[in-house]
């Protein structure tokens, strides 16, 4: 059984792997740290963020400084899929961010249905561009 | 002697001691005792008889029903009648608690954290006041307080407590709350960014009794209308929270005529003891894991500074634990900090908002949540240190504890509400005060705060400036009606500011451009008070970006009410076209970090902000075609941007996309994510330090030891558990020793001697 962790990551329960949900690549232990096993890059603030204002003319500028934040991006290797950003401090290390206990999930799911798409929760709002809802 | 003899001795002993020490304590301070708990409390003997007495569901819930239709008349009537800006935009609540204190039901609408934190004070009223001959409870009184120390979130928020009596037993309490804004501190508005301790804070109302008889007490209230810079406001929003009050008390007695008051006791105990089962519950449904997030706080508001916020969250069976360790220290002399109970009220506020909203707005349901913080912390901070802008830390604890439960939740199969990126988190907005067109001294905000941009969700982009963090439901006022008693004009207003959203495959709702200049007082001036104009104060989710950098923008040296009578075709009514094509002769224009300080300004002067965006969600290359040519269109996004951000090509006239185009695009950036992606490994030897910048003051811990917390410099590094005071030297004082050192320079190149030496 698969269970769905985040938008593009899940965690075979039978390999106990961490996948990629585009593109099935496996990433990486589902008892250690998925980040582990994705590509990562450190953006420029400026390609995200853009300087409304002129940067040569002011100090503040809408953009993000480079000096106090850094932008880290984690790449699926296999699908380039931008699978999770952190903004951080200069220099951080990148966070373990999702510590699942494995055998607790077994457990939980054991009495489960499998899920291909993640539930949302009730809807109370008209979608102004798809019409679908789950 | 016997040990059960033994024991009595002890048990008496005890009594005795507790007896000499209450007799004798000089100062009933806030008591840790109350202020540390956030749990419900046990259950009394009384709510045990009535429980066992009324069984009937039904019953229960129809009277549950009418306390929260009572609830929302008082808040109506607050907001109708109250004369803060704060009660028009409904930053105010009112609400029902327990003979013992627990808040239980609050209004709908309104600010939730303010009645989560008003039983604090009611359970130090119960505590000291109930059988102290001087004070005592009794039918008709009414009891105001506002120190956070005794539970709030900072001093501007003012409460009104009544007990009501059912012949002569006490049998639950009603409060309410409004941000009243002035509050007498050390700056007009109520959050004063320069307060260095508490006594700079305005008003210090431990919980006191200021009505009898259903009166307010005319000798106190002068006392307190002395204190502040709008006498009239306090006086009448006291009536107007004294009267909500009473008719929440009228209404509760009617449930008396018509149930008993019994009934009433066990319709809000069984209320809270289910809320606390039902969390337990939800919280089992969650997987087991540990969450570990952070967000960056750029700025004390004196000065810039890297502070970390950081939780790491820790899912086990029932239990949910935010353990906050690692968290920047306190700054003793800047007002940032928040006390405990503010903390946990926002992230209980997180909580009521935006994951289990259907529960019953009471205290419950953060009652089985657990906490790890340091006292002397920036979450958790001393006596002595103010809290005039604990909104700032307040804001970041709600948006780690947001990001880290949408980690959680996201494969849970029972929700609630949608999982969504955070939300933005700042009060971006004008505090204003001084002597308006009328002669009269005034000192408040623009509710423009309100206009929080909403995180991206799961399945559709955020929304607009849609509410703030602290309430689901609020006003961003009419600007036109606060122009006929504030002497100054938003010149630019509702417009949403351009290519400034939080991308994703769902981008964040955005937020719109404020101008304001004064128009007709030569005594009226401005601060601004948020965080995240060098680093930005949120996260995305799964991908999705933060929003970016938010700085104050000036003009000043003109006259822009002239320009628009004399030469009007110069006005432009966006930040990018004002700064960038500097359209005004003679003009200074500049940038700066938004923790302005209260200062005066000129007539026709311009002050500058946008609100912030709220995360976006998801990897942006999946964003629909579509809904970035909605956004153009919308004006929200530039064309040019647009297509290099998004990768989208389009028919620049027609903005007919290019699908094939717009793949092809795509897939080349996907390739060339691949090649500028590193492993992990390869990345953490490059990038990662083992110690913070050495350039940037930073407070907090570094790569995960939470043990030890640096503390502005790469040589203070200190004990997380204990990390002592922490001091900031006024800015003024560091520029001065800046210059002083120039000057030093100067005067040896020229060999000038000083004509003062003497030290
Ligand atoms: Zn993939």
């Amino acid at each position: 059984m698969k269970v769905l962790m985040t938008e593009y990551l899940r965690i075979d329960l039978d390999s106990e792997n961490w996948e990629c949900r585009v593109c099935d690549h496996t990433v990486g232990p589902a008892r250690g740290n998925y980040k582990e096993g994705l590509l990562v890059y450190k953006r420029d603030p400026e390609d995200i963020h853009p300087s409304v204002i002129d940067p040569e003319k002011y100090n503040f500028t809408f953009c993000p400084d480079k000096d106090w934040v850094s932008i880290y991006e984690f790449y699926c290797p296999s699908c380039a899929t931008q699978v999770e950003v952190e903004y951080t401090f200069p220099g951080h290390m990148p966070l373990y961010d999702m510590e699942v206990d494995v055998d607790a999930l077994k457990e939980q799911w054991s009495t489960r249905e499998e899920l291909t798409e993640p539930t949302t929760g009730p809807n109370v709002l008209v979608d102004r561009t798809h019409g679908h809802n789950h | 002697m016997n040990k059960d003899a033994n024991i009595e001795l002890d048990v008496q002993d005890q009594k005795l001691i507790k007896k000499f020490l209450k007799d004798t304590t000089l100062f009933l301070g806030p008591d840790p005792e109350i202020m540390r708990d956030h749990r419900i409390m046990p259950r009394t003997e009384t709510e045990e008889r009535c429980m066992d007495e009324y069984t009937d569901l039904n019953q229960i819930a129809s009277i549950r029903d009418r306390l929260q239709s009572a609830c929302e008349e008082g808040f109506e009537m607050v907001e109708q009648m109250g004369a803060a800006p704060g009660a028009k935009w409904g930053d105010i609540i009112t609400g029902i608690y327990s003979a013992s204190g627990d808040l239980t039901i609050g209004s709908a609408g309104g600010v939730l954290i303010f009645s989560a934190l008003v039983h604090h004070p009611i359970k130090f009223i119960i505590k000291n006041w109930i059988d102290e001959e001087t004070v005592g409870v009794n039918e008709g009184d009414g009891f105001i307080h506002n120190d956070s120390r005794y539970g709030n979130v900072h001093n501007t928020d003012q409460s009104m407590i009544l007990p009501v009596f059912h012949e002569g037993k006490l049998i639950c309490w009603a409060a309410s709350t409004v941000h009243e804004g002035e509050c007498g501190a050390i700056e007009p508005g109520g959050m004063p960014t320069m307060a260095e301790t508490s006594f700079d804070e305005g008003l210090k109302m431990s919980p006191f009794k200021v009505v009898e008889n259903y009166k307010i007490k005319r000798d106190l209230l002068t006392f307190l209308q002395n204190s502040v810079r709008e006498p009239k406001l306090q006086y009448e929003d006291m009536k107007v929270k004294l009267f909500a009050c009473m008719r929440l008390e009228q209404r509760i007695k009617e449930v008396f005529a018509s149930e008993g008051p019994d009934a009433l006791t066990a319709c809000l105990r069984y209320t809270n003891e289910s809320v606390v089962e039902e969390v337990r519950r939800r919280i089992s449904g969650w997987p087991d894991m540990t969450v570990r997030t952070h967000t960056i706080m750029d700025s004390t508001l004196r000065e810039n500074a890297l502070i970390k916020m950081n939780l790491t969250l820790v899912k086990k069976g029932d239990r949910l634990i935010f353990d906050f360790s690692g968290s920047s220290p306190e700054f003793t002399n800047r007002a940032i900090n928040t006390q405990l109970p503010g903390m946990k009220g926002m992230v209980g506020q997180a909580f009521m908002n935006h994951i289990w909203p259907d529960l019953p707005r009471g205290q419950a349901g953060l009652s089985p949540v657990e906490f790890k913080t340091t006292l002397g912390s920036i979450v958790d901070c001393t006596y002595a240190a103010p809290n005039s802008q604990s909104l700032m830390s307040i804001f970041h604890s709600f948006t780690v504890a947001q990001h880290a439960t949408a980690k959680i939740l996201y494969s849970a199969p029972e929700k609630f509400t949608r999982v969504l990126a955070p939300w933005h988190n700042m009060i971006n907005t004008f505090i204003w005060g001084g002597v308006n067109q009328h002669g009269e001294t005034l000192g408040n905000l623009c509710a423009d705060l309100n206009g929080m941009g909403g995180g991206a969700r799961m399945d559709r982009d955020g929304e607009h400036a849609l509410s703030p963090i602290f309430a689901t439901m609020a006003d961003i006022g009419e600007q036109e009606m606060n122009e006929e008693d504030v002497p100054f004009l938003q010149l630019v207003s509702k417009k949403m500011t351009m290519d400034t959203q939080a991308p994703g495959k769902y981008r964040g709702g955005m937020g719109y451009t404020q101008i304001a200049s004064t128009k007709d007082s030569d005594a009226w001036g401005f601060m601004t008070s948020c965080q995240g104009s060098k680093a930005p104060t949120i996260q995305g989710l799964f991908g999705g970006y933060a929003a970016g950098a938010m700085p104050l923008c000036r003009v000043s040296g003109t006259d822009v009410y002239d320009v628009m009578l004399n030469d009007p075709q110069r006005m432009r009514h966006s930040i990018p076209e004002i700064m960038n094509e500097q359209p005004f002769e003679n003009a200074i224009y500049t940038t700066q970090h938004l923790g302005l300080g209260f200062e005066i300004s000129k007539r026709g002067e311009l002050y500058m902000i946008s609100q912030g965006s709220g995360g976006g969600y998801g990897d942006l290359l999946e964003r629909d075609p579509a809904l970035v040519i909605m956004d153009i269109e919308e004006s929200l996004i530039s064309p040019d941007w647009a297509k290099k951000l998004y990768k989208v090509v389009f028919d620049e006239k027609t903005l007919a996309v290019d699908e094939a185009a717009t793949k092809k695009m795509r897939d080349e950036y996907r390739e060339q994510r691949k090649k500028q992606g590193v492993p992990y490994a390869e990345f953490v030897k490059k990038h990662v330090r083992d110690i913070p910048p050495d350039d940037v003051p930073f407070y907090g811990s570094w790569n995960g030891n939470n043990e030890q917390v640096y503390c502005g410099s790469n040589d203070d590094l200190r004990d997380a558990n204990n990390p002592g005071a922490n001091y900031m030297i006024n800015p003024k004082d560091v520029r001065i020793g800046e210059l002083e050192k120039e000057l030093e320079v100067v005067r040896k190149k020229a060999g000038i001697v000083a004509t003062n030496n003497r030290t």
